[in-house]
């Protein structure tokens, strides 16, 4: 039968937003083929408390595997737990979220059983005896579609192309074993640090305002940070001069090198909008842009573009962003 | 402390690209190329371990075209020791067809530490790192932001989505490198000249089967042109009307 098998990433406890967006994807294409999808989930003791969860996302059949060496990611034991459930499940499709995580465990478990693997899919579709999935490659300037006939097939699912919805199926506890001893594991994850829980991450945010070098100086963040707080639901990136600078880190940066983000709605502030930062967020459904040069790049990007000085435009935004929004 | 670090050459991003007659490579030509960026970090990465050993060797491995020389010969300027070109007139679509092969050059090295970029910016696929460690069962942390070795045990950090995490590993070890460890050097006149008698062997790529093919490269769907509302706080009330009734998102 041509099941699918979802792996289902929880961090601290909760699934994450891209385990219920690869359970859709995963539903939708199991019952395409006429199979069912499974979800596996792994995780220390108490984690078949998300199964109910996964069950509302379409799972017909939800693996649990507990272990207290589950409790931080755990590359190696979830390597071989995959795998081996990926065998004697005789799956046609394994799906992972092209996370952090799962771009690491996603090639390593295709590496390991010699499948098929496609990276950081925007859709995936089974097509006769063959999976289809397309991947954007060259920084976004391209999309190759990716064919293989060859089975099982892994795939990962960029985060944010897939919605995740509602659909109800019978999400069945099936309780398995880790393969070998997960506390032997080589590479260990010996702290986790949560970012504030506050603070809603840029893959996960529907709203993001990123700021640039146009932006002036790292204190001026502070009416970037204010104009978010003022839309709910929204994350802060930056661009890549900005982070080099130390203004912003790292892990805030937007771009070819960096994050790359589909939000519903992305301002752009004092970003001029170079290739490698277009790279990162030319997927956004709506794209503003405020930028005191009207020949920017940015602009022929920008649904809705404002030329003008970010510190005089941003502030008062913000404060009509927080009139259109009373009672929310 | 003996480092291998495989790169790639990718083709530069800035150039407006043209999908290529047969529909599913890129028309290459006039395209300029360089070593891919997060390579850069692990060579640089690979570089100051070494010299922090106080010494070893640094090996690069590159698989693709002849040209790719040019490459690996910038990777020797910038102060690597040695280098293997596994020849390959075209990098395949399928990660693990390149991962066997660079496997079965990796193998019998000896290295402690054998480093790749994160990803290679043209095919973005992250996937040839990861296999090459399972390949040759070797203990795995991709996405390293933060390196620190001692002796036989290495101390990573990465960073996740919204979170970050401590990871610690034995040697030999293969590791991805993100940006931000680093701040790769540039190649000196000097380096330039010695890497002019630094080895390089060539030998044929002992690609895998291939699993995956690309059968189509298409330019995505263009977004539709850019449009200026207004100028400077005037135009936040029309900004905010398109975005409550056109756009939907507020």
């Amino acid at each position: 039968m041509p099941n699918v098998l979802v792996i289902a990433e929880a961090r601290a406890g909760q699934l994450r937003k891209v385990a219920l967006e690869a359970m859709t994807a995963g539903r939708a294409l199991a019952s395409e083929a006429g199979g069912e999808v499974h979800a596996l989930v792994a995780g220390p003791p108490g984690t078949a408390g998300l199964a109910p969860q996964l069950g509302a996302h379409g799972a017909d059949v939800v693996l649990v595997a507990e272990h207290a060496a589950l409790e931080n990611y755990n590359g190696e034991a979830l390597t071989a737990l995959i795998a081996e459930r990926t065998r004697t499940g005789g799956y046609r499709v394994v799906i992972f979220s092209a996370s952090v995580h799962g771009r690491e465990l996603a090639p390593r478990v295709a590496a390991r059983l010699r499948a098929a693997y496609a990276s950081d899919v925007i859709t995936v579709a089974l097509e006769g005896g063959s999976l289809v999935a397309r991947h954007p490659v060259n920084t976004g300037k391209l999309t190759a579609t990716l064919t293989t006939s060859a089975s099982p097939a892994v795939v990962s699912l960029r985060p944010g192309m897939f919605e995740a919805s509602a659909h109800a199926a019978a999400g069945r506890v099936e309780r398995i074993e880790p393969v070998g001893d997960p506390s032997a594991s080589r590479v260990r994850v010996t702290a986790t640090q949560q970012g504030s829980s506050a603070k809603l991450d840029l893959s996960e945010a529907p709203i993001i305002v990123s700021g640039g070098r146009g932006m002036k100086a790292a204190e001026n963040f502070r009416i970037v940070e204010d104009l978010a707080n003022a839309l709910g639901r929204a994350a802060v990136g930056c661009t890549r001069a900005v982070s080099d600078d130390g203004w912003r880190p790292h892990s805030d940066q937007i771009g070819q090198t960096g994050r790359v983000v589909s939000p519903d709605l992305y301002i752009a502030l004092g970003i001029s909008g170079a290739v490698q930062h277009i790279a990162g967020m030319r997927t956004a459904r709506t794209i503003v842009a405020v930028n005191k040069d009207r020949e920017a790049p940015i602009f022929k990007f920008a649904d809705y573009g404002i030329v003008g000085d970010v510190l005089e435009v941003v502030p008062a935004l913000t404060a009509a962003v927080k009139e259109a929004r009373k009672g929310h | 402390m003996k480092i291998a670090v495989c790169i790639k050459r990718v083709i530069d991003m800035e150039m407006r690209f043209r999908v290529a007659g047969d529909g599913a490579s890129i028309d290459e030509t006039g395209a300029k190329y360089d070593i891919n960026d997060f390579d850069m970090y692990a060579i640089e990465a690979a570089l100051q371990l070494r010299d922090k050993a106080g010494g070893g060797e640094v090996a690069i491995v590159s698989l693709g075209p002849v040209q790719a020389q040019e490459q690996i010969r910038k990777a020797l300027s910038m102060g690597a020791d040695r280098a293997v070109h596994l020849a390959a007139d075209r990098i395949p679509s399928d990660g693990l067809a390149i991962a066997e092969a660079l496997a079965a050059e990796l193998r019998d090295g000896a290295y402690d530490l054998i480093l790749f970029g994160k990803m290679s910016i043209d095919s973005s696929g992250q996937s040839v790192g990861p296999m090459v460690a399972e390949l040759l069962e070797l203990p795995l942390v991709a996405a390293v932001s933060k390196l620190d070795v001692q002796g036989d045990r290495g101390t990573a950090g990465r960073v996740l989505e919204g979170a970050s995490e401590t990871i610690e590993f034995p040697l030999p070890a293969v590791l991805t490198i993100d940006e931000g460890l680093n701040t790769p050097r540039l190649p000196n006149l000097k380096g330039i000249m010695a890497a002019k008698k630094k080895p390089l062997e060539t030998r044929p790529a002992r690609l895998g089967e291939q699993r995956v093919r690309t059968t189509s490269i298409e330019l995505p769907a263009d977004r539709p042109p850019g449009r200026i509302i207004g100028e400077g706080v005037a135009a936040i009330p029309e900004l905010i009307r398109l975005l409550q009734t056109e756009a939907k998102v507020l």
